[in-house]
């Protein structure tokens, strides 16, 4: 490891998960808050950047901040889909750097399965050549994406379905997912079909919760209770918005965000301990496997095969349960975050990887439209 | 419901496209300076950033980059499932998404396909594509 050691994860939180009836976006982000400030043994007035991604309002940190009754010295609302808030975190240690500010909130609500939006029928512009042939966003982009990946590599529906399956075997051990019911590949090929070739069994979960994520100079982190999780490594990009342009369907911008990320962390991929990579679909993680440069193109089929992501096979990943099986409320990266910095921090009894030292995290937001990944360490 | 979406959508960069369909041509866009072809439809190049960019009509001809059979669809589209929807690649090298109408055993990725115009509702008229040899 050559990073520098600028800003840490010092506190991770969730707030109710699953089905959250009566409870708002703003009441779920603020229950993480507080939840993580205990966490990260620190105060609201400790506080001075705020970071989040959403729909639920025009101008979202106004609203957020308004209400958690904080007037933050920085504020940044990127918003890429689902890959935000690892993208949050390369933003605040960039801030914390330039000696910005000290001590950054990040917070995820959603009230998906509650109250579901419909806002993909709104002011169209560039998608008026897209929304009129009825495909189901953003399941019939990732279906499109791996009929393509099968097209030029021979992947298969069954070693889809090993992602599935050995996410399912997690969520076994994570008392806090959704689905936990062991499932078989046969099981996700006899699920219905979606958009082919996924099943309904190659798709996330759609759920309520929220999350909370503390980022603090290395100042403010040598000073509180629990160990950092350092920051080590950080890459962001986005390569299209709709599916249609897409550069190469069976490769996403991980190629340009993971090359950054372990190019600044100073590691190889075969130092990587534990892996939380963003799981909307199955194909979602095979392509990213790829694209990160864990396997070769066209090889992420047979990377995953035998089970290889599950516990105790030699590549473990989505610990959690991942969005397929733990949660997924609309945009899923904040949760990637939480689960690496417990697994770093030893906190995962049941699911905790053995002396996890380092971790990678990638989200992919939109329709495989954006990336970030994030790598921690602990020392 | 449809024809309530895409005249929602049309504004003056794309009126050309849709005004196009209505007279069953498929209008795409080429750069005088990189000439090169470009969908969708804009006022300035993503290639070149020139705005030396003209219309043209497309030959209607491409080939399946990839498709989807659609099981489960939402919204005004609901009840039309199963369908499928193909990203076409033109033979002027854009891609476009669009409608395949085929059995499924017809349509693979790489087979050639061609424009039809197909009047969805009034005032509305799709560039669907179909199976040729």
């Amino acid at each position: 490891m050559k990073s520098d050691r600028i800003a840490a994860i010092v506190g991770v939180a969730e707030s109710d998960l699953g089905k959250t009836p009566g409870k708002n976006v703003l009441q779920l982000q603020a229950q993480a808050a507080k939840l993580v400030l205990e966490d990260a043994g620190l105060t609201k007035d400790d506080i001075d950047a705020v970071f989040t991604a959403g729909n639920w309002a025009w101008a979202p940190n106004l609203m957020l901040a308004e209400y958690l009754g904080i007037q933050p010295k920085y504020t940044d609302s990127t918003n890429i889909g689902g890959s935000s808030f690892e993208a949050h975190v390369g933003h605040a240690v960039a801030g914390i750097q330039a000696g910005l500010f000290e001590v950054a909130l990040i917070t995820y609500g959603s009230t998906n399965r509650s109250s579901p939006s419909n806002s993909s029928y709104k002011s169209a512009l560039t998608a008026q050549y897209e929304l009129p042939y009825g495909l189901p966003t953003p399941v019939g982009a990732y279906a499109l994406a791996a009929m393509r990946h099968m097209h030029q590599y021979g992947t298969t529906s069954e070693q889809l379905a090993e992602i599935a399956v050995a996410t399912r075997k997690w969520a076994a051990l994570n008392e806090r997912a959704y689905m936990r019911e062991e499932i078989s590949i046969e099981d996700v090929l006899n699920s219905r079909k979606v958009a082919e070739p996924l099943h309904l069994l190659d798709c996330c979960l759609v759920t309520d919760g929220g999350g909370a994520v503390i980022v603090a100079s290395s100042n403010v982190a040598s000073k509180l209770n629990k160990k950092p999780v350092w920051i080590l490594g950080h890459g962001e990009s986005h390569s299209h918005n709709t599916i249609v342009n897409m550069p190469d369907f069976t490769a996403t911008s991980a190629r340009e965000s993971g090359k950054r990320a372990f190019e600044m962390a100073g590691i190889r991929h075969h130092e990587i301990d534990v892996a939380e990579i963003y799981d909307s679909f199955t194909i979602t993680v095979l392509l990213t496997l790829e694209s990160l440069g864990f396997c070769k193109p066209g090889e992420g089929g047979a990377f995953v095969s035998g089970q290889r992501t599950a516990p105790g096979g030699d590549f473990p990943m989505n610990t959690n349960g991942g969005g397929l099986s733990y949660c997924h409320p609309g945009m899923y990266g904040i949760f990637l975050l939480i689960e690496a910095t417990r697994q770093l921090r030893g906190e995962c009894s049941a699911r905790q990887v053995e002396n996890a030292k380092l971790a990678l995290v990638h989200g992919t937001g939109g329709v495989l439209s954006s990336t970030s990944t994030v790598i921690l360490g602990r020392d | 419901m449809l024809k309530d979406l895409i005249h929602s959508s049309i504004d003056d960069e794309s009126k050309p496209y849709w005004d196009g369909l209505k007279e069953e041509k498929l209008l795409i866009q080429y750069c005088d300076d990189c000439q090169q072809h470009i969908f969708y439809p804009r006022t300035i190049c993503p290639h070149c950033f020139s705005e030396k960019i003209k219309w043209q009509e497309s030959c209607g001809t491409g080939k399946i980059y990839s498709y989807t059979v659609v099981h489960q669809a939402f919204g005004p589209f609901k009840s039309e499932a199963p369908f499928v929807v193909g990203i076409i690649e033109l033979d002027e090298g854009v891609r476009m998404m669009s409608r395949i109408l085929a059995d499924k055993d017809q349509i693979a990725i790489d087979q050639r396909v061609s424009v039809i115009f197909s009047k969805v509702e009034d005032e509305v008229v799709l560039p669907y594509f179909q199976v040729i040899e």
